[in-house]
């Protein structure tokens, strides 16, 4: 069981709330990303609920035990850090082995877990050398090989691929979820990145100053954000922001429109704009366009094989049932 | 032409390398041939440097007159001793300095150097009086407590700035991996620190053994180790330049030969991490 609990926790540094009391709950099995910009407070949450750092004030439960005052080792949690944090002195065989020993697990059984668990990870190979000797994606599997020998009630990850090539992270990414599958154990996640949010996780935790902004599942963030904040941060390219008298038009302080959501062509459309960079990316073209009635400049999705050029002459065309409406205090008018 | 600076100053400071090492090691030179000569040749004034009678009678008078190796066993026990205690304490002192800083961790640090500072006399007698009436006065086992003390602040720096260096993610990791404190330090940081603590530990082996106030001024007999031995062959009257000599070449030569095959481990040990 992983069930995760914290009520009413909060964290000060010094004089400095890092994180005001706040209130979470994390199913047995589910895939729970934080996410948020930098310094928004994901990684001290994530220790919170290791251990690692003690609670200013509230509790944490695993399982409806209270573990406020256990310390991280018995916790019996994992957790892979962003450094990969091996044990540099030992070899991928013992690093994987160390959780095992830790738990007087006796030699058959440890040497069985580790050879299963480097065949899953493919490090069979690299057993006997060093974590000096391997490459960053070897280093972040050994860490996570060592995580999961222990059969842990839940899973950490403050960042784990921050560290690696764009190509190495998305085949990473692909090996987290599907061990997620496979073992059904819960898994924290923290990143700032918001496209490993929205492809892995069951459920997202935005964050913003400590402050938990909305909670939910990739889509009901994507469709229904609770304000600004979460609007602008889940979906890439972000979201289209209009205020002044479109916006009144709307009966809305600021509405909001995805790239997707707007239609770019020469004939058809309510915004006269002019097109200005554009982005390649094979499939998906996002053009940047400027509006001088609007006063804003929108980023517009087309096919990969839209033709229009820099500096042409074009019409948008919003799908207004997709159009989003947020009041003065940034909060989605429903 | 643009080479000749270099080469020119590399001579230089060779030669101003080998001066300076020569100019240190000459009074050991010194010493030691000293310990070869008569005690009459050995105040003969002009000096005679390589060209005397060499002769090992200070030797055999040393020898006579005192027993060498319980000295020496006494130097060991006390240096070892006194180091592998302050390992024992000092390890989870830096430990915690290192990885758990409070506020005033810095100050304490500090602190503890600057008792460093205070003249070892200044405390001789209440010490003196402690150790009497513990019964502590020339035993082994008082010296080791007295030397651990006088040279805990050093050890608890030293390793404090090798620990410093090993990244807490680590330690971090082990809890995580189900390491209580005692398996964190021994199969994690002492392991990643063991060019740290043979440094330290082969430092203040040197340190102890040549600790010459309290061995002198706490010791009579029993347990008084080389420094003490030595001593006893420095007298008011009479010739005993040539056995005094040979003593000191006797009480040196074994640290100096673990010295001459550490010198690595030395020398980053002095330099308190900063070479790497
Ligand atoms: N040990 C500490 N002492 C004081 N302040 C701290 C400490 N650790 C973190 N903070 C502060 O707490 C806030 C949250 O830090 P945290 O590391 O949780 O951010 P994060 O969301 O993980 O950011 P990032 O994405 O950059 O990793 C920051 O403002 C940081 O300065
Ligand atoms: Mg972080």
């Amino acid at each position: 069981m992983g069930l995760i609990t914290l009520k009413n926790v909060s964290k000060s540094f010094d004089d400095v709330e890092v994180i005001p009391p706040l209130d979470l709950e994390i199913r047995d099995g589910e895939f729970v990303v934080f996410v948020g910009p930098s310094g928004c407070g994901k990684s001290t949450l994530l220790r919170l609920i290791a251990g690692l750092e003690d609670i200013t004030s509230g509790r944490v439960e695993i399982d409806g035990v209270d573990v406020t005052e256990v310390p991280p080792a018995r916790r019996r949690l994992a957790m892979v850090f962003q450094s990969y944090a091996l044990y540099p002195h030992m070899s991928v065989r013992k690093n994987i082995a160390f959780p095992l020993r830790m738990a007087k697990l006796d030699k058959a059984e440890q040497s069985r877990r580790v050879e299963s668990a480097a065949h899953v990870l493919n490090l069979t190979e690299y057993l006997d050398r060093r974590p000096g000797q391997l490459s960053g994606g070897q280093r972040q599997r050994v860490a996570i090989g060592r995580a999961i020998v222990r059969e842990p009630e839940a899973f950490l990850f403050d960042e784990p691929l921050s560290n690696l090539d764009a190509a190495l992270r998305v085949n990473m990414r692909l090996e987290i979820s599907e061990l997620h599958q496979s073992l059904k154990t819960t898994m924290i996640y923290v990143t700032h990145d918001q496209v490993e949010a929205m492809t892995m996780a069951d459920k997202i935790v935005v964050l913003q100053a400590g402050v938990i902004e909305q909670v939910g599942s990739p889509l009901e963030l994507y469709h229904n954000p609770r304000n600004l904040f979460v609007a602008s941060f889940i979906g890439s390219p972000k979201m289209n922001f209009l205020r002044g008298d479109e916006a009144d038009r709307h009966g809305a302080h600021t509405i909001g429109i995805r790239p997707e959501h707007i239609r770019i062509s020469a004939n058809e459309g309510e915004w006269k704009g002019t097109v200005g960079v554009s982005e390649h990316l094979g499939a998906d073209t996002f053009f940047h366009v400027r509006c001088e009635e609007l006063g804003a400049t929108l980023t517009v999705r087309a096919d990969g094989d839209n033709p229009l050029q820099y500096g042409d002459s074009v019409l948008l065309a919003p799908e207004l049932a997709k159009l989003q409406r947020f009041d003065a205090d940034g909060l989605r008018i429903t | 032409m643009a080479r000749a600076v270099p080469a020119r100053r590399k001579m230089l400071t060779t030669i101003l390398g080998w001066g300076v090492g020569l100019t240190i090691f000459f009074p050991i030179l010194w010493t030691f041939l000293t310990g070869f000569k008569t005690e009459a040749e050995a105040i003969a004034s002009p000096p005679s440097f390589l060209l005397f009678d060499w002769t090992l009678s200070a030797y055999d008078a040393v020898n006579q007159r005192t027993d060498y190796l319980k000295h020496f066993w006494n130097s060991v026990v006390i240096s070892f001793g006194s180091t592998g205690l302050g390992l024992l304490i000092a390890v989870p002192a830096a430990w915690a300095m290192a990885f758990v800083p409070a506020k005033r961790t810095k100050d304490i640090l500090m602190w503890m150097l600057s008792t460093k500072m205070l003249p070892p006399v200044g405390v001789l007698i209440p010490i003196y009086l402690i150790f009497r009436d513990a019964g502590l006065l020339d035993t082994r086992l008082g010296l080791v407590i007295v030397l651990t003390l006088i040279n805990l602040p050093i050890i608890v720096w030293m390793l404090f700035t090798y620990f410093r260096e090993i990244p807490v993610d680590i330690l971090e990791a082990a809890r995580m991996d189900g390491a209580e404190l005692r398996s964190e330090i021994l199969f994690v940081l002492v392991p990643m620190a063991v060019p740290g603590i043979a440094s330290t530990l082969l430092l203040n082996v040197i340190l102890a053994w040549n600790e010459a106030f309290w061995t002198l001024n706490l010791t009579a007999a029993k347990a008084a180790p080389l420094t003490a031995f030595i001593a006893s062959f420095s007298s008011p009257e009479g010739l005993f330049y040539a056995k005094l000599s040979a003593a000191s070449t006797m009480a040196i030569a074994p640290i100096l030969i673990v010295g001459w095959f550490s010198q690595k481990q030395l020398v980053r040990g002095l330099t308190f991490g900063a070479v790497k």
